[in-house]
């Protein structure tokens, strides 16, 4: 068996012949990678964009961008978050990890793999060409200023006008395609390569909920495809779905988008969701508490995330009826959801929990995201909507999901697999300082959006008025962007750092019990020498306690 | 390390006191400002309703918040690991049959109460139809300003909305009929009630009952291009009296002063005419706001500047110094024409 430092010293050289190593892989583990190192890059440029939104709102009435720009800026940010960082984090954590966690040698279908991971770069690349190419020779660049839900008929040819809409179309058309070859290949991978022994109800809570992630996929994104090309072909073949100056339905887009929109919204949960069910049990050294509940909450989800779509569009004017069971669908979301917070809180408790930088963000997540649904709970309140729809409350609301929930949980899965990965383990040191900045700036940017909401401000809006007293609340969530910023640059700095002068890992450092640490860190190239054999969730366990494994419990 | 840790928790809940205080101030008028648009400062029954909803769900959210934040920092507190542990595992626990159900079963009741809070309280906001003596008005969102039309009194005017206030023997509310001529926008006003979108070829309605005289703000709410940020609007709450005496001006047609009457023929050769309407004379555009009675609004360009000569002068001079972006077209006046056409627009009162 190669060990650690053979496969971290391939790692390096095959960097030198990269042709080789990484534009042509098909290997699972490296385009993983090529997705990790990709969404950071993304993340950079969204974060830049929020950022200058939020100097901008530091005083009502400011011309730091025009009106125009600002708009560009919140449509960039949004669709850069949503499917060029998180989507392609949560594809390439997948793509390292489930192969190596149910113990197989590869994904199903390696070169649709790569396949995916290319349609989601090109897609992202576009995306930014945009700033280019979008006026075509006419003057300078003009990216997309829809909204990262583009809501028709702004859209069309009347009100979007040059070519940056088609570029916001294409560019999330192809992430999209690269999305459901990713969602088939993971299924296909999940059902099909399962080391011998792993049943169903054995496999790992992130192996379940990436198989519920790439189910919800094939079900939300098709939709959303046909729904693009049917813009495509309104604004340039001359149809007129959703053209409502000749009679098209003027909700038909909404309908159609949020359809993919709000399953999407668990598409990036759900990983998220798993990570932390894998890292709160290994560093409060106890089993995850009610792993069945767990995985039926899952599968829960997945089905009522398909039937919630329209409690975006609670002030549109649908009928009570509507509403109400719209209503009532989300607030059934909160169940499961809730099964699962207890679940984590369970796990904790008469653990031996060692707060490392991992756990640390697993934590984060929790308050976090326990906020982010509670706000949620409010928002499905129907009348209460109609006040806090689309204001900043609702920003607020969502980023404590994003961002509280899901982002805090994608730093928690990089501080934990990280070792993994490269070898190395990442700096404690600067780790907390990512930490502590982060969650302080976190709160302190997104805290005072649900103010300002109640105070009045609607999204989207390049400046507010002087005499609403917003001034205060917006000058807060500047300083906590600013602070949230240097946290994220403690991160970049120490993934850079660790790479070269982080302590090495050894195989499994963090004492853990899936299979990904059964084999060397970085892992070969066939990942395992020999396909382990399974007999219960956690197999190391069972080879660490050969007097007391878990088989006998389960 | 563990002692800074604990801090995950109290943090948090410090800004959920804050939240709490926060909405105790807002609706005590302790954070008064001159153009409040908070939801708690409610001047209308329909909004009144809603803060009620809000406090009951707010202490219920709040109460699940607490309790599970509260187990968290607790066992975080009292679990976190030690210098003195030894290296043995502590017990698994795999889980319990009848504590998952019970908390499978504690959210669905929660969930339940909430429900029929809900249903009464949609119910409750949103009435078939309007009440007989309901005042009505059809309300049009344009990329970027609003148009206010009262079919039973031939008025049309942009921007500000005037309403009676009525009195305990004669409620009245307002009963609003929303289109759109362009993209899809919406109506929020927050102090008289939450939003209700105008979308293209359909025809939403919302009603709201005020309960005090005074002028409140609001603004679209759904992002609808360019100036979406500039699309204020402005609900003015009138005694039955002076809206009276407000709606009896704007029936009449434009005055006619013979003095401006070189800025006036200038106004109807120009494209002005083509997208503005000023009732008495030729113009009979609608792409732009009715312009009869412009010097009884407050605010020009949908409140981006207001309504006095050197913003006026600014508007038509070039209008894209005042609102970046607006379809309002740069006519190339000189100065002499600016000011006779300023001086005819002054006297439509």
């Amino acid at each position: 068996m190669s060990t650690g430092t053979e496969n971290r010293t391939a790692l390096q050289a095959t960097t030198a012949s990269w042709w080789d190593g990484w534009l042509t892989t098909v290997d699972h583990k490296r385009i993983g990678l090529m997705y990790l190192v990709a969404s950071c890059v993304f993340m950079a440029l969204g974060g830049l964009e929020a950022l200058l939104m939020r100097f901008q709102l530091w005083q009502p009435n400011l011309e730091l961008v025009s009106a125009g720009t600002f708009n560009q800026l919140f449509t960039m940010h949004g669709t850069t978050m949503i499917f060029f960082v998180v989507m392609p984090i949560q594809a390439g954590m997948a793509n390292y990890l489930v192969p190596l966690m149910i113990g197989a040698r590869d994904v199903a279908f390696p070169r649709l793999n790569a396949f995916g991971f290319w349609m989601f770069l090109f897609g992202g690349g576009l995306l930014y060409f945009s700033y280019i190419g979008a006026m075509g020779l006419y003057g300078s660049g003009s990216a997309p200023d829809i909204g990262w839900y583009a809501y028709a008929p702004l859209t069309s040819p009347a009100f979007s006008r040059g070519n940056s809409t088609d570029y916001w179309l294409l560019s999330t058309l192809l992430a999209g395609v690269g999305s459901v070859s990713f969602g088939i290949n993971l299924i296909a991978t999940i059902v099909t390569m399962r080391a011998p022994g792993m049943r169903l109800r054995v496999m790992p809570l992130f192996v379940w909920m990436m198989l519920v992630t790439s189910g919800l996929i094939l079900f939300a994104f098709p939709p959303f495809t046909a729904a693009e090309i049917m813009i495509l072909f309104d604004r340039h073949l001359g149809t007129h779905f959703f053209d409502t100056q000749a009679g098209a339905h003027g909700l038909l887009w909404q309908h159609l988008f949020w359809f993919f929109g709000h399953p999407e919204v668990y598409i990036l949960a759900l990983p998220a969701f798993g990570m932390i069910s894998e890292i709160i049990p290994v560093f409060s050294r106890k089993v995850i508490f009610g792993y069945s509940s767990m995985v039926a909450a899952t599968v829960g989800i997945g089905f009522i995330s398909m039937s919630v779509w329209a409690h975006h569009m609670f002030t549109v004017g649908m009928t009570s009826t509507l509403d109400l069971f719209f209503s009532g669908a989300t607030f059934l979301v909160a169940v499961p959801t809730g099964i699962k917070m207890f679940n984590w809180t369970a796990t904790l408790y008469g653990g031996k929990l060692n707060l490392t930088v991992p756990m640390l963000f697993a934590l984060g997540f929790l308050t976090l995201f326990l906020v982010g649904g509670l706000t949620g709970v409010m928002l499905a309140v129907v009348p209460m909507d109609w006040q806090l729809s689309d204001s900043y409350f609702l920003i607020g609301h969502f980023h404590f999901v994003a961002f509280g929930g899901i982002l805090f949980a994608i730093m928690a899965a990089y501080y934990y697999w990280y070792p993994k990965m490269t070898g190395r383990i990442l700096g404690r040191r600067l780790g907390l300082w990512h930490f502590w900045l982060q969650f302080i700036g976190f709160n302190l940017t997104f805290v005072p959006m649900h103010f300002s909401g109640i105070l009045g401000m609607p999204r989207r809006v390049y400046t507010y008025q002087a005499d609403a007293g917003l001034e205060i609340w917006n000058q807060i969530s500047t300083v906590g962007a600013v602070i949230t910023g240097l946290g994220l640059l403690c991160f970049v700095c120490n993934l850079v750092v660790s790479f070269r002068y982080g302590r090495v890992a050894g195989d499994d450092p963090w004492n853990a019990w899936t299979l990904e640490w059964a084999t060397s860190s970085p892992p070969p190239s066939y990942n395992f020498e020999r396909i382990p054999s399974v007999k219960s969730r956690r197999p190391l366990w069972d080879l660490k306690h050969p007097t007391d494994p878990d088989w006998l419990h389960e | 390390m563990r002692s800074t840790f604990s801090g995950v928790g109290t943090r948090s809940c410090g800004f959920r006191c804050a939240f709490l205080m926060c909405a105790c101030l807002c609706t005590s008028g302790e954070l008064a400002v001159a153009e409040s648009t908070s939801m708690f400062d409610s001047a209308s029954h329909n909004s009144d309703s809603i803060v009620d909803v809000f406090y009951l769900v707010l202490a219920i959210t709040g109460l699940i918040f607490v309790t599970v934040l509260g187990a968290i920092v607790g066992f975080v507190w009292r679990f976190r690991s030690r210098a003195d542990d030894n290296e043995a595992e502590p017990p698994q626990i795999y889980g319990s049959w009848p504590i998952e159900i019970a908390w499978t079963i504690t959210p669905v009741l929660i969930i339940f109460v909430l429900f029929l809070l809900v249903i009464r309280s949609v119910n409750e906001q949103r009435p078939s139809r309007a009440p007989r003596d309901a005042l009505q008005v059809r309300a049009v969102g344009h990329q970027w300003w609003w148009s206010f039309e009262y079919p039973s009194q031939g008025i049309v005017t942009a921007n500000e909305l005037h309403v009676p206030l009525g009195d305990a023997a004669h409620p009245r509310s307002v009963f609003l009929k929303l289109e759109s001529a362009d993209v899809i926008h919406s109506f929020w006003v927050p102090r008289l009630g939450g939003k209700t979108d105008l979308v293209p070829n359909r025809v939403n309605t919302m009603w709201f009952h005020p309960r005090q005289t005074g002028v409140f703000y609001g603004q679209c709410a759904e992002y609808c291009g360019t100036q979406h940020a500039k699309m204020l609007l402005r609900v003015i709450v009138e005694t039955p009296e002076e809206f009276e005496a407000w709606s009896a001006n704007e029936r009449k047609p434009a005055v006619s002063d013979p003095q401006v009457a070189d800025g006036r023929s200038l106004f109807l050769q120009l494209a002005c005419a083509n997208c503005h309407t000023i009732r008495g004379t030729d113009a009979r555009g609608t792409a732009g706001p009715d312009l009869t009675h412009l010097m009884s609004r407050q605010t020009i360009a949908a409140g981006a500047a207001p309504n006095d000569h050197e913003h006026l002068t600014r508007w038509i001079r070039d209008p894209r110094t005042v609102k970046a972006g607006c379809y309002m077209p740069d006519m190339k006046l000189n100065t002499t024409q600016s000011r006779l056409i300023v001086s005819y627009l002054e006297t439509l009162r």
